[in-house]
C-alpha cells in the first residue's frame, strides 16, 4: 500500500463552503484579509456564521484561525501595526469601518480568551464589571443578573456561599467558567471562544461544553479549537483553515465524515497539523 | 610507555593542586569581602544602638528641641519630618503613578517614552544637594524665605522617579490577557487600567511607595537648602520647619552632651523607620508574587 505523502502547503486547489441559508447568518465575513504589520496572514476569507449555532474553526497552529476570530470584535485594534480588510457584516453595518465604536461592538460580541482571565476581584465584582460598563443596575438586579449568569455558565453551585471572595482563587476550569459568566452576564449576540479548553482538565472540559451547547439556545457561539472531537462533538458548523485560507467549511454532521479537500482530509485523519 | 603515563599523572596532580590552591584563596577573598561588608553594617546598627537608645526616652516624642542644659525632645523634628515627607510623597505619588502609566500604557514603544524613560532614570541617580540647590532657587529665593513647602517639593522630586519606574515596572509584569479581557467586555483602555491593572499591580505600587518613602525619610542635603530647620514646633507650611536628618546634623555638630545625645536618639528612629519600611515593603513583594 502506498500513502502519498500530504501537502498541506499545496493551497491553490479547490475550496469548499456550504454555508447556512443568508437569513439565518448572525456575521458574515467576506473576503477578508488580515496583515500584522507587512505580514499578510489571512487571505480572501469567508465565513458565515450562523444564528443561534455552534461555529467551529479548526486547522493547524498557525493557519490564522485566532487571528480571524480577534478580527470578529477587533480586539486586534489594541495593537498597532495590525489591520483588516474586506467585508464583516453585523448587523448590516460593515464593524472594519474605523469610525465604529468597538466598545459598543464588544458589548455585543464578547470573547472568552484560552488562558482564564479572572479579574484582580470578587467572583461577584467579576460579572459586575462588564454589566457596570454599559448599564446603571441596582443593586437587587445586579444580585440576580450575577446569579442568573453565574448559572448559565454551570458555576452558580459551586461558589454561591464564596461570591465575595477573589475570582483568583478558583480553579482554573471554574476560572474559565467564571469568564464564560461574564461575557455572557453583559447579553451579548455573539460569544467569541479561543480554545477556551486548552488549559484545562477533561472533567472541567466537558462541563464547559455542555456549558456552551446550553448557551446555544440564547447566543450564537463561534469556537477556535484543536481538539477536533470537541468540535465534531459540539459545532454545527466547521471551517477547516489553512496557511491563512478557508480550505472547507460545512455543516458540522458530515464535516467529520466525508470532507471533500484533499487538506481537510488529511488533516482530520492526522496525516499533519 | 607506562613510566610516561606516571609522569603525566604527576604533572596533572601538581595542576590540580594549584587549582585547589587559587579556589581556597578565592574563597578566602570572597568570604573576606562579605565580613567587611557585614560588619561595617553590624558596627553602624550596633553604634546606633547603643548609643541611640540612651538619647531616646518619653520627651523624644512629646518635647520640643531644647536649649542647652535643658530637657528636651525631637517632636518639632519628627513632626516636621513626617509633614514634609507627606508632602513630598503625595505629589511624587501623584505624578510618579501617573507618569509610569504613561509610560508603560499609552507611551511604549514611541520615541518620546524612551527619551522620558532615560530622563527618569538620570533623574533616579541625581545627586540630592543639586536637586536641594534646585528647589532653593525655584521655591525660595523668589519667595524670600525658606519653608517647608519647598522642603517637601525637593523631597518629591527625589521620590518621583523612584516612584515613576517602580509604576511602570510593576504594571509592565500583568499579563496582555488581562488588558485584553476588559477590552472584550467593552471597557476603553483608561477605565482597564484603573479598574484592573491598577487593581492588579496594588501590592506592587504599595512596595514601590514605601521604598520612595524610605528613599526620602533620611535626606539631609535638600531640606538645609529648602526647609532649613526649625527649634519650634510648627505647623506652618510657608515657614521654615525643622526635620530629623537636619536636626540631627545640627545637634551632632553641637558642644553639648545632651544635644549629641539627642542626636543619636534621632538616628536610631531614623534608622529603625527606614528599615520597618523597608521590610513591610518587601513583604508585600512577597505576599504578591505568591498569588
Amino acid at each position: 500500500m502506498t500513502v502519498e505523502a500530504p501537502n498541506p502547503f499545496q493551497t491553490d486547489q479547490k475550496t469548499v463552503m456550504i454555508p447556512p441559508p443568508a437569513g439565518d447568518r448572525v456575521i458574515d465575513v467576506q473576503n477578508l484579509d488580515f496583515f500584522y504589520g507587512k505580514n499578510q496572514a489571512l487571505y480572501g476569507v469567508n465565513l458565515p456564521v450562523a444564528r443561534n449555532k455552534v461555529t467551529a474553526l479548526i486547522g493547524p497552529s498557525g493557519c490564522g484561525k485566532s487571528t480571524l476570530l480577534r478580527t470578529l470584535n477587533r480586539i486586534y485594534d489594541l495593537y498597532p501595526g495590525q489591520s483588516a480588510t474586506g467585508d464583516i457584516r453585523f448587523d448590516d453595518e460593515n464593524i472594519l469601518d474605523q469610525a465604529k465604536n468597538s466598545e459598543g461592538l464588544r458589548a455585543r460580541i464578547g470573547m472568552v480568551f484560552q488562558r482564564p482571565t479572572p479579574f484582580p476581584m470578587s467572583i461577584y465584582d467579576n460579572i459586575a464589571f462588564g454589566v457596570r460598563l454599559h448599564r446603571r443596575v441596582g443593586k437587587a438586579d445586579m444580585d440576580e443578573m450575577v446569579e442568573r449568569s453565574l448559572t448559565r455558565a454551570a458555576l452558580w453551585d459551586e461558589v454561591k456561599d464564596k461570591l465575595h471572595s477573589s475570582g483568583l482563587g478558583l480553579s482554573g476550569g471554574q476560572q474559565q467558567r467564571l469568564c464564560v459568566a461574564r461575557g455572557i452576564a453583559i447579553n451579548p449576540d455573539v460569544l467569541l471562544l479561543d480554545e477556551p479548553a486548552s488549559a484545562l482538565d477533561p472533567l472541567s472540559t466537558a462541563k464547559l461544553e455542555s456549558t456552551l451547547i446550553e448557551l446555544k439556545s440564547s447566543l450564537t457561539i463561534v469556537i477556535v479549537t484543536h481538539n477536533l472531537q470537541q468540535a465534531a462533538r459540539i459545532s454545527d458548523y466547521t471551517g477547516f483553515m489553512l496557511l491563512g485560507k478557508m480550505i472547507e467549511f460545512r455543516p458540522s454532521s458530515d464535516a467529520f465524515v466525508s470532507p471533500e479537500t484533499r487538506q481537510m482530509q488529511d488533516y482530520i485523519t492526522g496525516r499533519f497539523g | 610507555m607506562s613510566g610516561k603515563n606516571l609522569e603525566n599523572a604527576n604533572f596533572d596532580r601538581f595542576l590540580h593542586l594549584r587549582r585547589k590552591a587559587y579556589n581556597t584563596v578565592f574563597l578566602v577573598l570572597t568570604a573576606l569581602a562579605t565580613a567587611i561588608a557585614l560588619a561595617a553594617l553590624a558596627l553602624i546598627l550596633e553604634t546606633l544602638v547603643v548609643k541611640g537608645v540612651g538619647g531616646i526616652d518619653m520627651a523624644v516624642f512629646t518635647m520640643s528641641q531644647p536649649a542647652p542644659d535643658m530637657a528636651g525632645g525631637l517632636l518639632n523634628a519628627i513632626v516636621g519630618s513626617l509633614v514634609m515627607c507627606a508632602i513630598g510623597m503625595i505629589i511624587a505619588l501623584f505624578v510618579g503613578i501617573l507618569a509610569g502609566t504613561w509610560l508603560a500604557e499609552y507611551g511604549d514603544g514611541t520615541k518620546l517614552a524612551t527619551v522620558v524613560r532615560f530622563l527618569n532614570d538620570i533623574l533616579i541617580s541625581a545627586p540630592s544637594i543639586l536637586i536641594g540647590l534646585f528647589v532653593y532657587e525655584l521655591l525660595v529665593r523668589p519667595f524670600h524665605g525658606f519653608s517647608a513647602v519647598a522642603g517637601g517639593v525637593a523631597l518629591a522630586l527625589l521620590a518621583m522617579p523612584v516612584a515613576t519606574r517602580a509604576t511602570e515596572d510593576i504594571m509592565r509584569l500583568q499579563p496582555y490577557a488581562l488588558r485584553e479581557a476588559g477590552m472584550a467586555l467593552g471597557a476603553n483602555r483608561g477605565h482597564v487600567i484603573r479598574s484592573i491593572i491598577w487593581r492588579a499591580s496594588k501590592s506592587g505600587l504599595m512596595t514601590g511607595a514605601l521604598l520612595s518613602f524610605a528613599r526620602i525619610s533620611g535626606e539631609t542635603a535638600p531640606l538645609l537648602f529648602t526647609s532649613l530647620g526649625n527649634p519650634f514646633l510648627s505647623f506652618k507650611l510657608t515657614q521654615p520647619m525643622a526635620s530629623m536628618p537636619t536636626t540631627i546634623f545640627q545637634f551632632a555638630m553641637s558642644a553639648y552632651d545632651d544635644w549629641q545625645r539627642l542626636a543619636w536618639g534621632g538616628a536610631l528612629i531614623i534608622a529603625v523607620a527606614v528599615l520597618t519600611t523597608n521590610i513591610i515593603g518587601r513583604a508585600l513583594t512577597r505576599g504578591s508574587t505568591h498569588k
